[in-house]
């Protein structure tokens, strides 16, 4: 048991690659973070850098109604094809997270594929989201096009590429990212 | 002797005219003794004409008036056009008919009773079968036939069908002995001889041989029109005049449509049929086993992902490799009680599977000598064990996945936990008892899976302690439940899971399959 002592690579990092997109849309440091199962499957989540996640900030609403005419809970997919997922490109927004401050966040898909699932637990519990971002608080599981899997991640940063990213944010700002309207 | 009536006369001479071989002309007299056709061509037409003789000198009185009137045109024209005196008919159509019988291709067979009946084409075929090197105690002829042949034994049928039904109201077309039997009657005596094992009606080795007939194919063309229905194109058949396609609307199709479309006897062909390759084939063997798998790095089934391999070897491979060298067979399916990942392992008594071995070249293997082929698969690698190995029925390759859904699993479990465990943990645990949990299709399986929501149960569970953060938990489950998931909880997405249950982070480090209990297949074979 000896070297099971230290601790054990989790189930995120055994099965999953983490990628990253900074400054979502230009915003700052509004880092989405997306865990692409070797299967293809890619879970998004929010990066720990993510304003929502800073300063100990509370969520007071998250809505997976991104229009009038679309909601994500809407989503159904059938079969082992999926038949019927709405397909999403890298800027489709799949929620937007309101907090206590009333300042709103949009949380985008970050890569092209199917929508396979929303978390509907945050919903239920926002809590969820901020104490588990990466694992019980995700946001929505897309699938990629079998023949984009590999390409999907062009536009996006390794875990190294974000970490030095972040700590260059840190450099130039001593303090930790404020959010900006 | 051609055990002929004397009312087939009329049917004899009129094929004969017509242009139909000897056997054919048998055929279609409803000769229904095997002998008959595996004389020599040659001996058949010498009885045939010995046959139409004998009737005419019989005929020849009081009934030469009857005959100018009644014979149709045919006869009639061959008649005018050969020096028929009164005294001399019987001779003058005997030297008319000979020249028929013996060099020119049938008209109804297309020379496949003709030609393909003899010691040499059946050495030929059973050379390819002695070079196939099977292992056989017997073997069932298969003919394929090209399809137009239905077409002329149909126009040969209502050349006929007056005299025939003259013969004998009882009789139909069906009662024509088909070419596919006849050729059979005539070859099979010689195709047992040669390769010294009975042709039977039914047999687990097939030899499958064909002819085809480019010359003629058009024959079939008219009925497209006539009976488009009987003609739908399908994706996987070239034409869509197949044989039974052909028969179908032969069926359908009035005798005035036909005659009107087709001419009645057949044009006669410049060539005759082309023999297709003789195949054969051995019906697949099926054997079956329970399996345990020792290794964390072994796939049950190759991995591969995006056409690469990603791990060598596999459980069917390990399996299948010994198999089909001593079956000598050309391929395997697989199949098993469900199925377990990579890196878990199966002990007890193992996971019941089931292969069959397609084409085997031999297929007899005895109780002594499945055990060996055991211990030969089980000798190769020690990733794997195989017990209980046994041959069965198809039947029993299917139910391999039948109630698949009752069974229980047992399984044994490395359990991580980030926070120190503690005795009253390991109590909670023993004490939860028919846990009914929520299941969505893990994230790992989604990709081919469809995405839903199973209740599984969780029978019992009992926890050991290991070290501070580490214990091994024992778990009785439905069968299916997916129990990394129960551990770790696939973000959530398995509820209740031990994460939850434990309120601690945990994680599942190891985990193998213990025993699949109630699984009626394979019989376990006492201890051998
Ligand atoms: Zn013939």
């Amino acid at each position: 048991m000896e070297e099971a002592e230290k601790k054990a690579p989790s189930v995120t990092d055994r099965y999953y690659t983490r990628w990253y997109k900074t400054d979502m849309k230009g915003k700052p440091c509004e880092d989405h973070c997306i865990l692409q199962h070797s299967n293809r499957i890619c879970v998004i989540t929010l990066a720990e850098s993510h304003p929502i996640l800073q300063n100990g900030r509370k969520i007071k609403s998250i809505n997976y109604r991104i229009s009038d005419g679309c909601s994500r809970l809407n989503n159904k997919v059938s079969g082992k094809s999926k038949r019927g997922g709405q397909f999403l490109t890298e800027f489709a927004p799949l929620c937007r997270i309101t907090c206590t401050d009333n300042i709103e966040y949009t949380i985008f898909s970050c890569i092209r594929g199917r929508l396979l699932e929303v978390n509907e637990d945050i919903l239920k519990q926002p809590d969820l989201l901020l104490e588990k971002p990466s694992t019980e608080g995700y946001i929505a599981v897309i699938l990629p096009k079998l023949e984009e899997s590999k390409s999907i991640t062009n536009g996006l940063l390794t875990r190294q590429q974000y970490e030095e990213v972040v700590s260059k944010r840190t450099a130039q700002q001593p303090k930790p990212c404020r959010d900006q309207p | 002797m051609l055990s002929l009536k004397e009312k087939d006369s009329p049917i004899v001479r009129k094929l004969l005219d017509a242009g139909c071989c000897a056997r054919c002309v048998l055929r279609f007299c409803c000769v229904g003794k095997c002998s008959s056709y595996q004389l020599p061509s040659e001996d058949i037409n010498k009885e045939l004409l010995a046959f139409l003789s004998e009737a005419d000198g019989e005929q020849s009185h009081g009934a030469a008036e009857q005959t100018q009137t009644e014979d149709p045109p045919c006869k009639k024209l061959k008649l005018d056009s050969a020096p028929v005196g009164q005294d001399g008919s019987s001779e003058a159509s005997a030297a008319h008919t000979e020249p028929n019988v013996q060099s020119e291709i049938c008209v109804a067979c297309l020379g496949v009773l003709q030609d393909f009946c003899d010691l040499s084409y059946t050495k030929q075929v059973c050379e390819v079968v002695r070079k196939a090197d099977y292992k056989f105690g017997s073997l069932v002829l298969a003919v394929s036939l090209p399809a137009q042949l239905s077409v002329r034994e149909h126009s040969c049928w209502l050349h006929i069908k007056k005299e025939v039904k003259e013969k004998s109201m009882c009789l139909d077309k069906e009662d024509v002995v088909q070419v596919k039997d006849a050729f059979k009657w005539a070859i099979q005596g010689m195709v047992g001889k040669e390769l010294g094992t009975p042709v039977l009606t039914n047999s687990l080795f097939e030899v499958s041989v064909g002819f085809t007939h480019p010359e003629t194919e058009a024959d079939c063309h008219f009925l497209a029109t006539t009976c488009s229905d009987c003609f739908k194109p399908t994706k996987n058949k070239a034409s869509v005049f197949t044989r039974m396609a052909v028969v179908k609307a032969l069926d359908k199709i009035s005798d005035a449509k036909f005659l009107r479309h087709y001419p009645c006897p057949p044009v006669r062909p410049a060539s005759k049929c082309t023999p297709l390759d003789t195949t054969c084939l051995h019906t697949s063997v099926f054997i079956a086993g329970r399996y345990n798998k020792f290794s964390r790095e072994l796939p049950q089934t190759p991995w591969v992902i995006d056409g690469e391999r990603r791990m060598e070897g596999s459980v069917e491979e390990l399996i299948a490799d010994p198999l089909l060298s001593s079956f000598r067979a050309d391929g395997f399916n697989f199949s098993s009680s469900g199925r377990e990942d990579v890196d878990v392992r199966t002990l007890g008594n193992g996971r019941p599977f089931a292969m069959e071995l397609l084409n085997p070249h031999r297929a007899k293997f005895n109780g002594a000598e499945v055990r060996q082929l055991q211990e030969v698969i089980n000798a190769s690698s020690d990733k794997i064990r195989v017990r209980d190995l046994q041959i069965v029925t198809r039947d029993a390759m299917g139910r391999m996945k039948e109630g698949e859904e009752e069974k229980t699993k047992s399984y044994s479990a490395l359990i991580w936990t980030k926070k120190a465990i503690t005795n009253s943990d390991l109590d909670f645990i023993a004490n939860i008892k028919e846990l009914k949990i929520d299941q969505k299709t893990p994230l790992r399986v989604l990709h081919r899976r469809p995405l839903a929501v199973r209740q599984r149960v969780i029978h019992s569970m009992s926890a050991s302690y290991l070290d501070t953060h580490h214990f091994r938990l024992q778990l009785h489950t439905q069968a299916g439940t997916y129990i990394k998931e129960f551990v770790h909880g696939d973000f959530g997405r398995t509820k209740p899971n031990l994460c939850a249950l434990m309120e601690s982070e945990v994680d599942i480090l190891e985990l193998d399959v213990e025993d699949s209990v109630y699984v009626p297949l394979p019989t376990t074979l006492d201890d051998l």
